[in-house]
């Protein structure tokens, strides 16, 4: 299933540290407040000690007017040497931000070079800087600072700065470790093949991409930063009295907490609110930067039982196996829903192969996992039924679903690693679903485990069962993932891309390995696959998709000798496999549309070499030219006459 | 003229350390030479080592032994400054379109770098050649502003060849350029990576797991498995008469697209044995434990490397025996298998 959802999402992924950032960030509301609070901060910062000159060496104000509560003339009251509380609020702001921002200047200098370099360039730069940073981890750091005051008293920078210096290694962490994953990046690789200095390659590659995470350890670094201040002031280490620091103003309240409770508010409101900001403001950051690549909230089982009811609410006459009928399937886009999935109607009867074929973002992945109720993000059936076993699974609660799936539907996915839990033995896995899906104890769930995988054709499944996936190799996970989809002796195996991610020689065992089973278990299997060979190897019949809609549907041998939609046509002629040696392959110009960009009239009709204008015009309807095969075509008397 | 061919590795052995345990042996004894417009294929399955070679051949992986040279001068520990003049000739495009561009970096950026470490041409010169080359390869040159999310596979692959050839490099290095392609879309970049070698005179180290897609391309192949040479030659006579055991298995599990015909091909299949553990002798034949002909001497001595009459190296004890093979549709190939032959293969495949 996961061809096709990245087409979706594609439109919507960002494009790293683009202006469009500010721009997710200002749309909301809590970081607007956070920033206008900000700014006021540093407005009065850079105004209020200019503007009130004298309050930085006021030592005493009117001695008779000490202690007040807020009055017209004293906003916020007065201290206790009867100075104006609100002024020395004021004034105090610039040495309080002066001293976060030489700490975070400190800690971004060090830890960004330092976690950079040692993420991209790895050893002996990446163990030194580690060391460094388990060394610094280890000290006192409160102590510390105290310390380097008592030999530099009152020194802002001193102060600030070995707290910066403390607390660069946990950035320094943050950055090295989302430096790691992108140094693994092609794009990196590319850059270095092409002999671009590694600086560049640190700058121009690396940095954008981490840039939203240090913005946001920064500014809940700021936060804590303000914290230290405003605790080094309050034990009067950074500022020389009588020059106001909130942290000082806070010590002033408490000396005199029982008789003048007010006096602690002013500073410790204003203390709390700026940290506060800073720490919403990390937030917002964090949302604005993975809004558009994280996805929305489930919420697909509620809006599907209010699908349309565009078909009957009882299962169709002669019903096969499984019967979908008109089934579409939306995701949530960024300004309205898009359809991914429209008006799909096939069947699957008892022991029949059935393969859905296409090309990425055809829907043919969403189909099947729309039939088992596991459609990948928020995306969700909005139309349609999916009639199995007398129930429309379109409109099957969760637990009726839960019922199905493993039990009367197997579904296989394409990485067979992802499908198995790497903490438990496979045997153990295979045990749990046969526990679950049939009821068995455990000694017979592990003779009934042992069994599944000799059928599964491993010369030794005692030994099998006792590893763990990671000590299984690809072809061997994928027999072990189909043994645990039979454990609940399913009607119906759905194998989305079983092979794809396979090479050829361990591809041609699974293929066996479906066909064996299909025939002795009488089972019926749904086959998605992108491969024509794995359709004409496995396949009694065939759906082929294109932009979200069938546009073929034949038996599996009329398709190869008589297709009759011109892109079944062009994509069997574009395989390397089939041409001859010619200078070039025919091939098809252009691209599939995107979910959301359908073509009006046929969806091919742009790259069709036989399309005319009236292909581009009209809705085309699905019909049936011969017994049993169907096309979504106006032209396909053209194709059949070459 | 020059008598050394652009790219020649020989006896190459790249060995990757692993804890506890003798280093895995990711690529053992290989040579392989690429000449001026010469596209050769690497093809094998995951664990083959091509990857490995392409990276030793770009520097990424140190050579443990033997020799990889660039038109005649050695490369094989070459420094980073020498590394950043051979970009000007030796370039490549990776598999994965997607993580080969920098998402948050327009396509100008990303071509328009490739040409800094090579002078400072003028920022029109730059944007000159930054349209003109995506042009060349398809593209509208208004994608130059554009970021790479906007781009399907397909355009991204494109953008990745434009890349590689904005410095009009020699050689190419394409490791498995259109295995994450659409059939329709593979079809386009192989035409387009074929005229541009005819156009530009390159030469192609062109990686897959697909036998198939590399003779389309190559003009002449090195089949490899667990790290060697199971055998070398031109592309058609590989492709349509494997001498091989490992060659014939991985021509006959591609399914082919042909219900009538992969059934008979299925029933003729000649079967090799899942996969096992994955500890094989060195001095063995890497295949036996696979091989549905292997005897006991497969499994005692390393095979040596021989031409066959049709100018194929093949590294198999039982070579000599194959030919006489009657069920392979590949052995009744033989007449036909002349490099430039136009005969109609596409009925003609299976017997």
């Amino acid at each position: 299933m996961s061809t096709s959802v990245p087409v979706v999402d594609r439109g919507a992924k960002p494009s790293g540290g683009n202006p469009r950032f500010f721009r997710r960030l200002l749309r909301r509301p809590v970081a607007i407040v956070c920033c206008a609070y900000l700014a006021v901060l540093v407005g009065v910062a850079i105004v209020a000690p200019i503007a009130m000159p004298s309050v930085n060496s006021q030592n005493a104000g009117d001695l008779f007017g000490a202690n007040q509560l807020p009055s017209w003339s004293h906003l916020l009251g007065t201290d206790t040497l009867g100075r104006d509380v609100l002024s020395r609020l004021l004034v105090g702001d610039r040495v309080t931000l002066v001293g976060v921002v030489e700490a975070l200047v400190v800690v971004l200098v060090l830890a960004v070079p330092l976690g950079l370099a040692a993420g991209y360039l790895g050893g002996w730069t990446d163990r030194v800087v580690t060391w460094l940073a388990d060394l610094t981890f280890s000290l006192p750091a409160v102590v510390i600072i105290i310390v380097v005051l008592s030999v530099f008293p009152t020194s802002m920078l001193a102060g600030m700065a070995t707290f910066g210096v403390i607390a660069a290694p946990g950035l320094m962490r943050v950055v090295r470790s989302a430096t790691l994953p992108i140094r693994e990046e092609l794009y990196i690789k590319a850059a270095e093949a092409s002999g671009l200095s590694r600086t560049y390659i640190l700058t121009r590659h690396i940095l954008p991409r981490i840039a939203g995470v240090v913005i946001v350890q920064a500014s809940l670094l700021a936060a804590v930063a303000l914290g230290v201040q405003t605790g080094l002031a309050f034990l009067k280490l950074l500022v020389a009295d009588p020059a106001p620091s909130w942290g000082g103003m806070v010590a002033d309240g408490t000396s005199v907490l029982l008789l003048h409770p007010w006096l602690i508010i002013p500073p410790g409101a204003t203390i709390a609110v700026t940290m506060l900001a800073l720490s919403l403001l990390g937030d917002a950051v964090r949302d604005a930067a993975v809004e558009s690549w994280s996805a929305p909230v489930r919420t697909k089982r509620a809006a599907a039982k209010a699908a349309p009811a565009s078909a009957g609410t009882t299962p169709p006459a002669g019903a096969r196996l499984l019967t979908v009928q008109h089934l579409s399937v939306s995701f949530p886009g960024r300004e309205q829903d898009v359809r991914v999935v429209e008006d799909v109607s096939f069947g699957v009867a008892a022991g029949e192969i059935v393969g859905i074929v296409g090309e990425s973002g055809c829907g043919k992945s969403v189909t099947a996992s729309a039939i088992v109720g596991l459609l990948p993000g928020s995306g969700r059936i909005d139309g349609g039924s999916i009639w199995f076993g007398g129930k429309d699974l379109a409109r099957a609660s969760e637990a009726e679903l839960r019922k199905v799936r493993g039990r009367t539907i197997a579904f296989v996915s394409q990485e067979p690693m992802a499908s198995l839990d790497p903490a438990y033995r496979v045997g153990f896995q295979i045990e749990e679903a046969l526990r679950r899906h049939r009821g068995l104890s455990r000694a017979a769930a592990r003779a009934r485990a042992l069994e599944l995988l000799r059928d599964m054709h491993f010369v030794d499944p005692g030994a099998v069962a006792r590893r763990y996936p990671h000590e299984l190799s690809g072809g061997m996970a994928q027999r072990v993932a189909i043994a645990r989809a039979l454990a609940g002796e399913p009607e119906l195996l759905i194998a989305d891309e079983p092979t794809t991610a396979l090479d050829v020689t361990v591809q041609a065992e699974i293929l066996e390995l479906i066909r064996e089973l299909q025939m002795t278990r009488q089972m019926a299997v749904l086959v998605v696959t992108h491969d024509w060979g794995v359709v004409a190897d496995l396949c009694d019949r065939v759906v082929v998709m294109y932009a979200g809609q069938i546009v073929e549907r034949s038996d599996v041998q009329s398709i190869f000798d008589t297709p009759l939609h011109p892109y079944t046509e062009a994509l069997l002629a574009s395989n390397p496999h089939l041409e001859p040696e010619a200078a070039t392959l025919p091939m098809i110009p252009g691209t599939v549309p995107p979910p959301g960009s359908w073509p009006a009239g046929c969806r091919f009709s742009a790259r069709c070499r036989y399309a005319v204008a009236a292909c581009a015009e009209l809705e085309v309807a699905i019909e049936a030219p011969y017994q049993g095969h169907e096309t979504r075509c106006i032209r396909y008397g053209q194709l059949t006459k070459t | 003229m020059s008598t050394h061919p652009l790219l020649s590795v020989d006896q190459l052995r790249v060995e990757y350390p692993v804890r506890n345990r003798p280093p895995f042996r990711a690529v053992d004894d290989v040579t392989i030479a690429i000449g001026p417009r010469e596209t050769v294929g690497l093809v094998g399955e995951s664990g083959s080592g091509k990857t490995t070679i392409a990276s030793a051949v770009l520097g990424f992986a140190p050579a443990t032994a033997g020799t990889i040279a660039f038109d005649g001068e050695d490369i094989t520990g070459a420094t980073r400054h020498r590394r950043r003049r051979l970009s000007a000739s030796l370039q490549v495009v990776f598999q994965d379109p997607y993580s080969s561009l920098n998402p948050s970096r327009t396509i100008g950026k990303t071509l328009s770098e490739t040409l800094r470490p090579h002078g400072s041409p003028s920022k029109s010169e730059v944007a000159e050649r930054v349209a003109s080359i995506l042009e060349r390869v398809g593209l509208d040159p208004g994608a130059a502003d554009r970021y790479p999310n906007q781009f399907s596979g397909g355009q991204r692959q494109r953008i990745a060849i434009a890349r590689a050839l904005i410095v009009r490099p020699r050689l190419v290095i394409c490791d498995e350029p259109v295995s994450s392609l659409d059939l329709s879309v593979q079809a386009q970049v192989l035409n387009l990576l074929r005229s541009l070698q005819d156009e530009l005179g390159l030469s192609y180290l062109f990686i897959s797991h697909d036998l198939a897609v590399v003779r389309r391309i190559s003009m002449r192949v090195v089949v490899l498995y667990r790290g060697r040479v199971m055998e070398a030659g031109p592309a058609a006579v590989v492709y349509n008469d494997p001498a091989h055991p490992y060659t014939r298995a991985l021509l006959q599990s591609v399914p082919i697209p042909n219900p009538n015909l992969q059934r008979a091909r299925r029933t003729s299949r000649e079967r090799s044995t899942p996969d096992l553990p994955s500890t094989v002798k060195p001095e063995s034949c890497q295949f036996a434990p696979r091989c549905p002909w292997a005897v006991d001497v497969c499994r005692e001595q390393q095979p040596p490397e021989e031409l066959t009459s049709e100018g194929v190296f093949v590294t198999c004890h039982r070579w000599r025996e194959f030919g006489a093979l009657p069920s392979r549709h590949q052995s009744r190939r033989r007449q036909t298998s002349a490099p430039d032959c136009g005969s109609p293969q596409a009925t003609g495949r299976v017997g």
